[in-house]
């Protein structure tokens, strides 16, 4: 009988649940933004930051324009873990809720972005990849519905070695070293491969690919193996625990850590806070912003972290991580009133705001009137451009914080234009995708 | 040579810190014949504890390092004693005589609830831990080989920390009268109880002692990688050892360790490259099976287990 | 009053021995599978399909797969992710080198060769247990994350691991649709689920009890341990192997190896546990719960924390999901080992005598 009394109230609490959830869900006339985060398990360290600062740019959107153009955002959070079966659920979860369903996912993994990219063109919901996702969706023509923005993976392979030419004084000096990849084991760990084994035979160099089976906690192995392999430079491609753990078993082996350069979600505080004293001089690319507080801090300290609406910490507003998920909630919005402009000031679906990210056009002027001088370059997304700017840096960790020690580098079109085509074209093949034809677009 | 001896003395020494997890393991077994799964979880809850009133007291109350740490500790400690309390009253006292793999599965739950717990009061952040251990490299033998032998300072003293765990374990089972009573119930808990030893009591104090375990073990880890989520993920790989060492024999957790530490580094290195890579997850449950098929109670275990 | 067997006489054996013997039960299933069939494609929204009814109906079969062997036959598994993962990517591969086969004739297959491979870990089960052999399976589970991961060939060598399935079609009609991928999965759980219910009841059923409530009793008399167990590791496998291969088909769409983790293998337990050790019905209980807990949590936590004032993050949904979980797990198996589906029969128990309960 006491089980039975305990069923009946739990059914009770599920209902009274459940009636509280679908009140709180009603509303009309919003713009429904998805977010999938992960503030939980192995990669929350990186999720978390970049969640925040998704979350409270709409926030402040919202406390003080009400909205885009006056529409409403309507924004919820669903837990994906970094795991692609759990982002694949979230995403059905998510892709059809409010008036006009999903205006686009961000799915911060590239692994989700694999499987979403099979289900957004059937969805009509564009994929805002920005830095991540697969390297050939670049290609407008084939890849409609992905938009890696600000650069792909292949675009900062390109960027690294210059950077490591650079170093060494020239493209000819790269001839006969070794560079090393240590990577995430999962998509996004695998993604640059293509692209550096082409420069390693165009600029002769010896690449050497060394996986770490994720979450990669533990990597003394692969650490012994560089220590025994002496590459000349380290690349860094991972993610979560396994970017702290990587610097901090570079300094146990002795590595220099001035010679690691880490691709961008490598680079940012807690990456190299956790190794302490063995950080200093760690090397990371940049998806442009550097850390730190520029004007558009000042409207989100005004509108959401003052009002106790955030969930991040005052202090942790200037991180790398938080002001990229500024960027994109920032561009994933800039797209919306793009399509605004075009289609009319209500909630828009997401074969709107795909035209919208596709003809995003984001000048210096724009720029700063938005808060984000300083943070981000002018870009210009076109329908057969789809990365819209392949324009990175590099920073340093001095064992405090980050230090920008370069300037701009552009990814090389000569090696990377002829490889995304490639590439593209034998998934178009493969998917029986016939290639838009872009001077047919408006 | 020199990188072979390296790749050894890294996975012995490696093998020290697995030791730490699966010496957990092995106490509550021997005391209630509870495989607990949750020890990884307590780690994490031990170190996540220890780390966030370390933070607490240094910037927030200005304490000084040296009482900080000791009172960190004391927290983390009494943190781990309430786990222990809850453990026992709330799930063991439950299931008293129902069957091992009842108990091992009720301990999964555990763990699903410590580490949900845990992150919701403690942070799910990674939060770099420094309790004063040194963390750089040495070189050794530097004149035989060329760059030397490479150890680290911390994973020489996770090895003398495991070293005098082990040592003061030993001492507390065979002295203690507390230790002969556990002793008694690892042996015959209807005897244990019939001369008067109280179960209820037995168990607290067993899994509180693993709890200090694990918080040894958490904060050495912690220093290492920094305290996050996947420590709980050390649980995975305390396993093998155990298998390897037998359930019941505290140096038997303590050889295990080196064996599967060393034997898993040795792999990865030399046979993983032309295998693909990252085969020290599996290499180590697959030695720990053959072993388990030619000698199922492992190296120093009581030769009772059960076949069919 | 309502539901009582008095008056239903059973004159032959046949009769007797039937899956359903009373006709309440018998009207019960009926009306339920004519709900499911019939009902719910005109009700159900995409968004229920997808989140909810698909996910359900696949994980019941892995999570009846998984109760074969845990709550039949009594070996604990902590790698049926891996084998839910074999069954995946064995469905991909013989829908990439034998292209004119049918992806619906592949998701089939696919559970023989997941029962090949079940037969060859569950070896191992003839000489250890317990514990034991739950590690054994972990080994399982490691070595399936490696396989799926490393050998080139599983995945057909695509660069990023990430590998697709082949649009579902029969005759020339797509079934992508969700109804329609709905009603391929339900039938295939249903027809799959009634086969192992059949199982369990027969002759290797009762085997594999008697092997599970004492091992030694069972081989004096006259159970072969060997047959016995490894016929549930091959019954087992090849219903979870199904399920995967849906799970991958059917659900997902484009997997990577990490969608079949321990992650999975702990779900699988948990709706096992659960649901009720040793029961179908049971299976079927607990993947309802435990796809729908966190899809509720998710939508009732957050406006209840903001009822008394507290900010819940989807981190501390998660960790309540988690704590929950755990809690449950523990409960159930202090309160009730044979989970929500004793709870359906203490009810039906209760329902016999109401309204007058002497």
């Amino acid at each position: 009988m006491k089980i039975a009394k305990m069923v009946v109230t739990g059914a009770a609490a599920l209902a009274a649940g459940m009636a509280i959830a679908a009140s709180s869900a009603q509303a009309q006339g919003e713009q429904f933004i998805p977010g999938l985060v992960y503030r939980t398990g192995a990669y929350a360290p990186n999720g978390i930051p970049f969640a925040d600062g998704v979350a409270d740019y709409i926030n402040m959107l919202n406390a003080r324009d009400g909205g885009i153009n006056g529409v409403k955002i309507l924004f919820e959070e669903c837990e994906t873990g970094y795991a692609t079966d759990r982002g694949v659920e979230c995403y059905e979860r998510l892709k059809a809720k409010g008036p006009t369903g999903a205006a686009y996912f961000s799915p911060l993994s590239t692994g989700i972005t694999f499987a979403l990219t099979e289900k957004a063109p059937g969805d009509k919901i564009p994929l805002i990849t920005m830095g991540y996702g697969r390297a050939d969706s670049r290609d407008g023509q084939v890849f409609t519905w992905n938009f890696p923005l600000l650069g792909t993976y292949w675009t900062a392979a390109s960027v690294a070695i210059q950077h490591i030419a650079k170093e060494w004084g020239g493209f000819d000096k790269l001839k006969g070293k070794k560079i090393a990849l240590v990577y995430h084991d999962s998509p996004y760990g695998k993604e640059p491969i293509a692209a550096l084994e082409i420069m390693s035979k165009k600029y002769g160099f010896e690449f050497l690919p060394i996986p770490v089976p994720a979450p990669g906690s533990e990597q003394k192995s692969q650490w012994l193996q560089i220590r025994q392999q002496r590459p000349d430079y380290v690349l860094l491609w991972g993610w979560g625990v396994m970017n702290s753990a990587s610097v901090t078993e570079a300094g146990n082996v002795n590595y220099p850590r001035d010679k690691m350069l880490g691709v961008w979600w490598s680079g940012a505080e807690p990456d190299v806070v956790p190794a302490g004293e063995k950080g200093a001089g760690y090397k990371a690319l940049m998806l442009q912003h550097p850390a730190g507080k520029f004007g558009i801090h000042g409207e989100i300290d005004k509108h959401v972290i003052s009002k106790g609406k955030s969930l991040a910490k005052a202090d942790d507003t200037g991180q790398v991580l938080y002001n990229r998920g500024l960027i994109n909630s920032m561009l994933g919005t800039e797209s919306i009133r793009t399509a605004m402009a075009k289609f009319g000031n209500k909630p828009m679906t997401g074969e709107q705001v795909r035209w919208g990210i596709e003809h995003l056009d984001l000048s210096a002027a724009r720029i700063k009137e938005l808060g984000f001088e300083g943070m981000i370059q002018p870009l210009k997304v076109t329908c057969a451009d789809h990365e819209g700017t392949r324009l990175s840096r590099v920073h340093q960790w001095d064992g405090k914080k980050w230090n920008v020690i370069s300037d701009y580098y552009t990814g090389d079109d000569s090696v990377l234009a002829p490889l995304v085509k490639d590439v593209a074209a034998k998934y178009a093949a493969e998917k029986k995708i016939t290639p838009r034809d872009c001077s047919k677009e408006s | 040579m020199g990188f072979f001896i390296e790749v050894l003395i890294g996975g012995l020494l490696a093998g020290v810190l697995y030791s730490l997890v699966a010496l957990g393991f092995v106490l509550i077994f021997k005391a209630s014949g509870v495989f607990n799964f949750a020890q990884g979880a307590m780690v994490l809850a031990a170190a996540l504890a220890l780390v966030r009133a370390l933070e607490v007291m240094q910037v927030q109350w200005h304490w000084p390092f040296g009482l900080a740490l000791p009172a960190a500790f004391a927290f983390a400690a009494a943190v781990m004693a309430l786990i222990a309390w809850a453990a026992e009253r709330l799930v063991l006292r439950k299931l008293v005589n129902q069957e091992g793999i009842i108990l091992f599965m009720a301990t999964i739950g555990v763990t699903f609830f410590i580490e949900g717990l845990a992150q919701t009061v403690f942070g799910a952040d990674v939060y770099p831990l420094n309790i004063g251990l040194p963390k750089e490299p040495i070189f050794l033998l530097e004149s035989l080989f060329e760059g030397g032998v490479l150890v680290n300072e911390l994973d020489i003293w996770a090895a003398v920390i495991a070293g005098l765990l082990v040592a003061g374990l030993a001492v507390f089972f065979q002295r203690t009268r507390i230790g002969r009573a556990l002793r008694a119930v690892a042996d015959d808990h209807a005897a244990a109880q019939s001369v008067g030893i109280a179960l209820n009591q037995i168990w607290f104090i067993v899994w509180l002692v693993a709890g200090l375990v694990a918080l040894a073990a958490g904060a050495v880890w912690g220093s290492k990688l920094g305290v996050q989520f996947s420590l709980t993920l050390l649980a995975l790989k305390a396993l093998p050892v155990l298998i390897l060492g037998g359930f019941t024999s505290v140096p038997g957790a303590i050889v295990g360790g080196l064996i599967i530490g060393a034997g898993e580094k040795l792999a990865e290195v030399f046979l993983g490259p032309s295998m693909g890579g990252g085969i020290e997850i599996w290499f180590a449950y697959v030695v720990a099976l053959l072993f388990l098929l030619v000698r199922p109670q492992g190296l120093f275990g009581e030769r009772i287990i059960e076949r069919v | 009053m309502f539901y009582r067997e008095a008056g239903q006489y059973k004159a032959s054996y046949g009769a007797d021995q039937a899956i359903f013997p009373i006709a309440q039960d018998r009207f019960v299933v009926l009306a339920g599978m004519a709900v499911a069939f019939l009902v719910v494609p005109f009700l159900a929204s995409e968004y229920t399909y997808r989140a909810v009814l698909i996910p359900t109906v696949i994980l019941t079969l892995a999570a009846i797969g998984l109760n074969v062997l845990m709550g039949y036959c009594g070996q604990v598994s902590l790698g049926s992710g891996a084998f839910m993962g074999v069954g995946a990517y064995a469905a991909f591969n013989l829908a990439i080198r034998l292209p004119f086969l049918n992806p619906l004739v592949c998701i089939l297959l696919s559970g023989f060769v997941a029962a090949a491979i079940g037969i060859a870990f569950g070896i191992p089960s003839l000489r250890i247990k317990g514990f034991y052999l739950a590690c054994a399976t972990l080994a399982a589970q490691f070595f399936g994350d490696w396989a799926f991961l490393r050998i080139k060939w599983v995945t057909n060598h695509t660069p990023s691991g990430s590998v697709n399935a082949p649009p579902i079609q029969m005759f020339g009609y797509d079934l992508s649709s969700p109804t329609a991928t709905y009603l391929i999965a339900l039938t295939i759980t249903i027809v799959l689920g009634l086969a192992a219910k059949n199982i369990v009841r027969g002759h290797i059923g009762r085997q594999w009890m008697a092997i599970r409530d004492m091992d030694i009793a069972a081989e004096i008399i006259g159970v072969r341990p060997l047959f016995a167990k490894l016929s549930a590791f091959a019954v087992s496998s090849f219903l979870i192997g199904v399920a995967g291969a849906m799970w991958a088909f059917l659900y997902l769409g484009s997997w990577e190896p990490a969608a079949f983790s321990i992650d999975r293998s702990f779900q699988l337990m948990f709706m096992v546990i659960i649901g009720g050790l040793g029961s179908i019905l049971g299976s079927a209980l607990g993947a309802i719960f435990i796809v729908l807990l966190p899809i509720f949590l998710n939508q009732a936590l957050p406006p209840l924390g903001a009822l008394i004032g507290w900010k819940i993050s989807t981190a501390t949904v998660s960790h309540f999901e988690s704590m929950i979980f755990g809690a449950l797990i523990v409960f159930f198996l202090v309160v009730e080992p044979h989970g929500l589906a004793r709870l359906w029969s203490v009810a039906k128990e209760k329902l016999r005598l109401w309204p007058f309960p002497h």
